[in-house]
């Protein structure tokens, strides 16, 4: 019996060694996280991670942020990591159509993920597998200058008068209403989104981005008719089209512009330039149609296996521990941004707050964005369409037919 | 001559290694024959050698910089037209289209914008000869601190185009720039260059003459060196002076220096791309792209998955680039044999 007992300690611990040294080895990790937060975000990750798996041994390549975006392509092919951080929505679909990314049903399967991701599940899922795991979301939606709504005896609008309202007080007051940079587009489309998404509803909005309705569509109309609105009224900040995202920040900085229509990492840097939480607010997009449900846009980021990993039965394991739900809460605090797990906390930032409240209130669904439900070149091309719509309205009918032209050759 | 001499020579090599064998042959191992022949195989090696110097070095010398054109210039323009042929996301499978990226590209505004600019690009950039040459011949003096000048004007050329993108692009800011604030001095109304359709290729031309200027510069710079003073002499005793000594006696003298910056000048405007890219990223709505600039959006960019397409556009731009450059020797080539 004792001797039993030992052969079977000794094999157990033969198994145990065994399994450890054939799952054992290095992990390699290529992420673009090379923004402050995110970069401590991902340090503490990995080290929370190898202080659990002491056989697994990180090696972390962190890209520029834009550079990334273009290196992916070459990697996936010739050199795959274990593991890379994307996007959800249509911005995988590529690389999962090329074959670049591996199915992780099983990891989803084997940690519960399909109950405590299940917001996501939907933006992972391409035919009907997962192809990835959601770490962080964040919410968009209205920034703006408290202190100087507040000059003006403006209350937060909730419906499209209203806004409008507001708008005609602060340019009476010499107050730009809207800032926006839309030198690299997807800002405009962060615009049109919420036009749209307020004008037409959540399932229109898929339908679009999926090529199903035609951009000549009258319910398209009805959206830059609402739009022109804002731009016949100027209410969005001159010369837009010159500025990046965070060159529009100054305006709003310096008390010359009052809101911006933007996702929460702006919070951040209007932060570091002084702005305090007294002085900065948030409010969700209006409502402009009582009728239609209010849906919200929330970009979700996301981890990848690539097929040609060489690790990855470590790579899962790793994505399984960035599945869970105290992983994801001590993530998202650093990154300034939403946990995906439903049991993790979110910090109690005003802002993280304002927006998880918004998020998990939304009866219309959650939209990814833009340039992550539409393909690619459809997005390029609509949201070089909006830059142009935003400076010349008039142009509004050769800009949609020029569309709907990229339509019909995308959409196949 | 030289080939006879040469074939001589060989015949004479060949006669004394047969001598040689015929002296080693009545020795008895074998091992010896072997070194013997090796021998003769390195005599008449070194022979050839000698004989053929002339002939082999340049081939062996440029064999090094064939290798790398050949790998890197000429088979990618194969590949790239044979790319262009086929629909490809640049990671999947490849599908034959035939010609019709080329029918699409017909029917491309932002093909047709691009042209437009590219057209643009190559008139404009020429300025930068004349003006290459004017800050050449003001900088041909004999002061104190020349050199120091010099390497002042030159100075735009040693910077990146990035960093030069980046002070126009702050130089052309609608609200803090210094290019509104002059404006404004002159009670003008500020303008957005970067961000007006219609001037915002003209504001990027207008800073990439900044570096191609020096770079014509001191082709001239080094051209005028070369300038015979004798003839410059010669001209002044005949009463030549001003503008007609310049066409006449000058420019003549700088015609070597006057190719180099013709073709590097429409080279460079062809490709001018880091510029766009940085200044305008292609906006507004694209009327500030090149053909290079698209043929990088469709191809390379975030958004870019048209690897065929992105081809097709590149044979377009070298196609335009063979024509403007043949014509151009040619016109060189004629000129040439005139004289």
């Amino acid at each position: 019996m004792l001797q039993n007992k030992k052969t079977l300690a000794a094999l157990f611990t033969a198994a145990s060694m065994m399994s450890a040294h054939a799952f054992s080895g290095e992990l390699v990790i290529n992420t673009d996280t090379s923004d402050p937060a995110p970069k401590e975000a991902f340090e503490t990750l990995i080290a929370g991670f190898e202080a659990e798996n002491p056989d697994v041994e990180v090696t972390w390549n962190l890209f520029d942020h834009e550079g990334y975006k273009t290196s992916i392509r070459n990697f996936l092919t010739a050199d795959a990591p274990d593991l890379a951080n994307w996007y959800a929505g249509n911005r995988m679909l590529p690389y999962v159509n090329a074959g670049l990314f591996e199915p992780v049903d099983d990891v989803w399967a084997a940690n519960g993920l399909n109950d405590s991701l299940s917001s996501a599940a939907a933006s992972m899922t391409i035919d009907g597998k997962k192809w990835g795991v959601p770490y962080t979301y964040y919410n968009w939606g209205v920034y703006y200058r408290k202190d100087i709504f507040e000059q003006n005896n403006i209350a937060v609008p909730s419906d499209w008068a209203e806004f409008k309202a507001a708008g005609e007080t602060l340019k009476a007051a010499g107050v730009t209403p809207i800032t926006i940079g839309t030198k690299y587009l997807w800002t405009a489309a962060g615009v049109f989104d919420y036009l749209n998404l307020r004008t037409n509803g959540y399932d229109f909005h898929m339908a679009l981005t999926k090529g199903e309705i035609s951009w000549t569509d009258d319910r398209v109309k009805d959206t830059m008719a609402n739009w022109k609105e804002l731009l016949d009224a100027d209410f969005f900040i001159e010369n837009h089209a010159a500025y990046s995202w965070q060159e529009a920040l100054a305006p709003m900085i310096q008390g010359k512009a009052a809101m911006y229509v933007m996702g929460n990492f702006a919070v951040a840097p209007l932060r570091d330039a002084g702005l305090t939480d007294d002085q900065l607010g948030f409010f969700q997009f209006p409502m402009i149609d009582a009728n239609v449900p209010m849906a919200e846009e929330a970009p979700t980021d996301t981890m990848h296996i690539p097929a040609n990993a060489k690790n990855k039965v470590d790579a899962k394991r790793f994505l399984a521990y960035l599945a869970r739900a105290d992983v994801q809460s001590e993530m998202n605090a650093t990154l300034g941004q939403l946990p995906i797990n439903s049991g993790s906390t979110v910090s109690d930032d005003k802002f993280l707050q304002a927006g998880y409240q918004m998020l998990s209130s939304t009866e219309g669904g959650i939209a990814q964005f833009f340039d992550r439900d539409a393909p690619a070149e459809m997005a390029s091309a609509g949201m070089e369409g909006f830059q142009e719509f935003m400076v010349k309205p008039e142009r509004l009918e050769t800009i949609l037919k020029r569309m709907e032209k990229v339509r019909s050759r995308v959409y196949k | 001559m030289r080939c006879g001499q040469s074939l001589s020579l060989k015949g004479l090599v060949v006669s004394i290694a047969v001598d040689d064998s015929i002296t080693v042959d009545d020795s008895v191992t074998a091992e010896d024959f072997i070194a013997a022949e090796d021998s003769i195989k390195d005599k008449s090696m070194r022979d050839y050698w000698r004989i053929n110097q002339q002939r082999l070095a340049p081939v062996l010398f440029l064999m090094p910089g064939l290798l790398m054109f050949v790998v890197y210039v000429i088979i990618p323009i194969f590949q790239s037209v044979d790319i262009s042929f086929y629909s490809w996301d640049g990671l999947g499978e490849k599908e034959y289209v035939g010609i019709s990226n080329y029918v699409e590209l017909m029917d491309d505004e932002a093909f047709y914008t691009s042209l437009k600019n590219n057209i643009i690009w190559l008139v404009l950039y020429m300025l930068a000869i004349p003006a290459g040459l004017f800050v050449a011949l003001f900088l041909n003096q004999n002061i104190r601190g020349i050199r120091i000048y010099k390497s002042l004007f030159f100075f735009p050329f040693v910077i990146s185009q990035v960093v030069v993108g980046l002070v126009f692009s702050w130089f052309y800011d609608p609200s803090y720039g210094l290019f509104n604030k002059i404006l404004a001095f002159f009670g003008a109304d500020p303008i957005a260059v970067l961000a007006d359709e219609d001037w915002v290729t003209y504001g990027i031309i207008i800073a990439g003459l900044w570096p191609q200027t020096a770079y014509c510069m001191i082709l001239y710079l080094t051209g005028l060196n070369a300038v015979d003073s004798e003839q410059i002499e010669a001209a002044r005793l005949d009463n030549a002076k001003g503008l007609k000594l310049l066409w006449y006696i000058i420019l003549p003298q700088l015609r070597p220096a006057t190719f180099i910056a013709m073709v590097v000048t429409i080279i460079g405007a062809l490709r001018s791309f880091d510029l766009v890219s940085i200044m305008t990223n292609g906006g507004p709505w694209g009327s500030s792209r090149v053909l290079a600039f698209y043929m990088y959006e469709q191809a390379f960019s975030e958004y870019g998955f048209r690897m065929g397409y992105g081809a097709a556009i590149a044979v377009v731009l070298l196609a335009i680039m063979m024509i403007y450059i043949a014509a151009f020797l040619y016109k060189m080539y004629r000129d040439e044999r005139g004289h």
